[in-house]
């Protein structure tokens, strides 16, 4: 019996040992794995959820601000996704209507609830900060493999797990980064860290992701994002909560009409 | 006292799980830079409190906002307005609102041509944007070829106007108590509107049309003791309008399009048109510049107020800090074919989370003292003025 049971874990040991990446060059597997990362993210359907905002300057003041986002998934494109801002209490009501897309520019609508306008605006500011945040816009927006070409660089070991370091560069030339360096486990694979190098490739900012929960068991959503630059010292800190998935959202709740009436 | 019940009732409403109140107060500071015609103060100060409370419902909404402005200067410009007090049905495939509400048409900056549903509530700015609560049946058809708006306007709001003690006045007192219109049903004249809009790729476009009460007026000379007086006469058009906007890359092209004819007026066409180019992140700062040039065209020598119609093309820069505080500032110029020019500056920054601060100045410049029948602009041209406002947002 112990036998056997040897012997099982044996075969079961030398399965997942299997390099399925071998013989490829590091490109190849660079995309091979963000391929198979993005197949983890795929099949959704919906979700929904709160995001806190936590903005601290250099001087380790800080200040917040609550956004709601909801999003569904496009077969064969980009997802659509109704951002919601909550606080401060200025922009209370306004709304953002994206439809994302895998390599050519989004589509935006910005609904301004004062005047009770939607506006189109215009999708090609990718590097500028996202409502005074360290994150920008590109780093707010949809992780498609296709907005980036792909390298593996190595392995690692964190905290006594093991880990692909890959590194990727934006393929849009409006992109505020010459590369980035990217580290996700090798079993669940969802990122750990991503270093962001600037136009003049020195080390611009790191993005730790803490935090992690399991949703309809496959579904790994960090619950603690931290965005550190490191030419100002400024952070910004980004708390989930309320993740929900499968809300029966419909192609009407992302639309010119719907972001008016959202509340 | 009148507002204090209004205020009761709102807030009698809010208990419920998804109910919200939200809103401002204000207050608001104007220094005219030079002495009016007429005797007018140069100090305007005035108090803003625009509260909203909303009722979500399964597949409906309750809104009612109310508008409150008391105002030092001018018994006119203190008023109160039901900025919205409506209820929205929504489905997949269409909506119905019934009650007070407000509706935007249109795509360009400097000049709101195609935006005919509300009146204009004149008083609180010169730019035309602040609009008066109207009331209506809207249905909304959504279908995958765009969506269809329909609009049953059952009541006319008449048009806000200076009065004798405000600035931004016309040489003639205005007495709303004359008014009158083409039409025998008066306000009661029921408006109709119909509205297709969609987005085919980086086009969206709009075409509307409009049937009913202008909204803007025309003026009867009505004489009185001492002198004669204004009398705003509305009087019954059809509109047509189109709107475009082209969002490629950095660059939004924008159209609005009217033609308006009604019986006792002529066909008329005008025309905004322009672009908006945007440069984000300069030199990785964050900070985005954007450059506005609108071009606005309207083919009558005369508008219905009886002022000259010149041409005119406005120059604009919208500058974002997108800082923590949300620093903006728009600076723009409008200069028409007599070479008067209208600045326009506004300038805002949030003061920790709850305050805003705004500047706003407009300046007339350019209007010399034989333009008083050539110039459009020559009974406003004492009336520049910076103003500072500080709101809080609840």
């Amino acid at each position: 019996m112990k036998y056997y049971l040897s012997a099982l874990l044996l075969i079961t040991a030398q399965m997942t040992s299997a390099d399925p990446y071998a013989g490829m060059s590091p490109e190849e597997k660079g995309l091979a794995i963000a391929n198979a990362a993005d197949e983890r993210t795929n099949g959704f359907i919906d979700s929904s959820a709160n995001m806190r905002m936590i903005l601290t300057n250099k001087y380790g003041q800080s200040s917040e601000r609550e956004l709601r986002v909801r999003a569904m998934e496009v077969a064969n494109d980009g997802d659509k996704s109704m951002t919601i801002f909550d606080t401060p209490a200025d922009v209370k009501g306004t709304a953002l209507l994206t439809f994302s897309h895998k390599v050519k520019d989004d589509d935006q609508w910005l609904y301004l609830p004062a005047v009770k306008r939607v506006k189109r605006m215009s999708s090609s500011n990718k590097s500028g900060p996202f409502m005074g945040s360290e994150f920008s816009f590109e780093d707010m927006g949809s992780q498609e493999v296709e907005k980036y070409t792909w390298k593996y660089l190595r392995d690692e070991t964190i905290a006594d797990k093991d880990a692909y370091v890959l590194e990727r560069v934006p393929v849009n030339k409006r992109s505020g980064y010459t590369r980035q360096i990217l580290w996700t486990y090798k079993n669940e694979l969802y990122p750990i860290k991503i270093d962001f190098y600037d136009r003049k490739k020195s080390l611009l900012k790191t993005l730790t992701f803490n935090d992690y929960k399991q949703y309809k068991n496959k579904f790994w959503r960090a619950h603690d994002m931290n965005m550190v630059n490191h030419q100002t010292g400024k952070k910004t800190q980004l708390l989930w909560s309320d993740i929900s998935y499968e809300n029966d959202f419909k192609d009407s709740d992302f639309t010119k009409n719907s972001l008016k009436r959202l509340r | 006292m009148r507002y204090g019940v209004l205020l009761a009732l709102l807030l009698a409403l809010t208990p419920a799980a998804s109910a919200e109140i939200r809103g401002y107060f204000a207050l608001e500071s104007r220094s005219y830079l030079e002495n009016a015609d007429y005797g007018q103060d140069n100090q305007q100060n005035s108090f803003v409190f625009e509260p909203e409370y909303y009722f979500e419902g399964e597949s409906s909404l309750f809104t009612a906002q109310l508008f409150v402005r008391e105002d030092s200067m001018d018994d006119e410009r203190s008023h109160a307005d039901i900025r919205e007090l409506s209820w929205l049905y929504y489905s997949d495939d269409w909506e119905l609102r019934l009650g007070i509400s407000k509706v935007f048409w249109g795509v360009a900056e400097s000049q709101h041509l195609v935006d005919i549903i509300n009146q204009t509530d004149a008083v609180e700015n010169v730019d035309g944007e602040d609009k008066l609560g109207q009331p209506m049946i809207n249905l909304t058809l959504i279908r995958d070829w765009g969506n269809v708006d329909l609009f049953v306007l059952p009541y006319f709001r008449e048009r806000t106007f200076t009065g004798v003690d405000g600035r931004f006045r016309a040489p003639l007192s205005i007495d709303d108590t004359l008014t009158s219109y083409a039409s025998s049903e008066e306000e009661r004249h029921i408006d109709t509107a119909i509205r297709w809009s969609s987005t085919l790729g980086d086009w969206d476009i709009g075409i509307g049309h409009f049937s009913g009460t202008s909204r803007e007026p025309r003026f009867l000379l009505s004489p009185q003791n001492p002198q004669p007086v204004l009398a705003p006469h509305y009087t019954t058009i059809d509109q047509t309008s189109l709107d475009v906007q082209a969002t490629i890359d950095s660059w939004l092209w924008k159209l609005e399009l009217i033609s308006n004819s009604g019986f006792d007026v002529d066909r008329y066409t005008a025309a905004v048109f322009g672009f908006e180019y945007s440069f984000y992140d300069i030199a990785e700062s964050g900070i985005d510049i954007g450059w506005i040039l609108e071009y606005q065209f309207d083919d009558r020598k005369e508008d219905y107020a009886g002022l000259p119609q010149l041409d005119t093309v406005v120059i604009g820069s919208r500058i974002a800090w997108n800082d923590e505080q949300s620093t903006e500032l728009l600076i723009g110029a409008g200069i028409n074919e007599i070479d008067n020019i209208f600045w326009n500056i506004e300038a805002s920054r949030r003061i920790g989370d709850s305050w805003k601060l705004a500047l706003e100045a407009r300046i007339i410049s350019g209007i010399d003292d034989s333009q008083l029948f050539e110039s459009p602009l020559f009974s406003v041209r004492n009336d520049s003025f910076v103003q500072l406002n500080l709101a809080y947002y609840f």
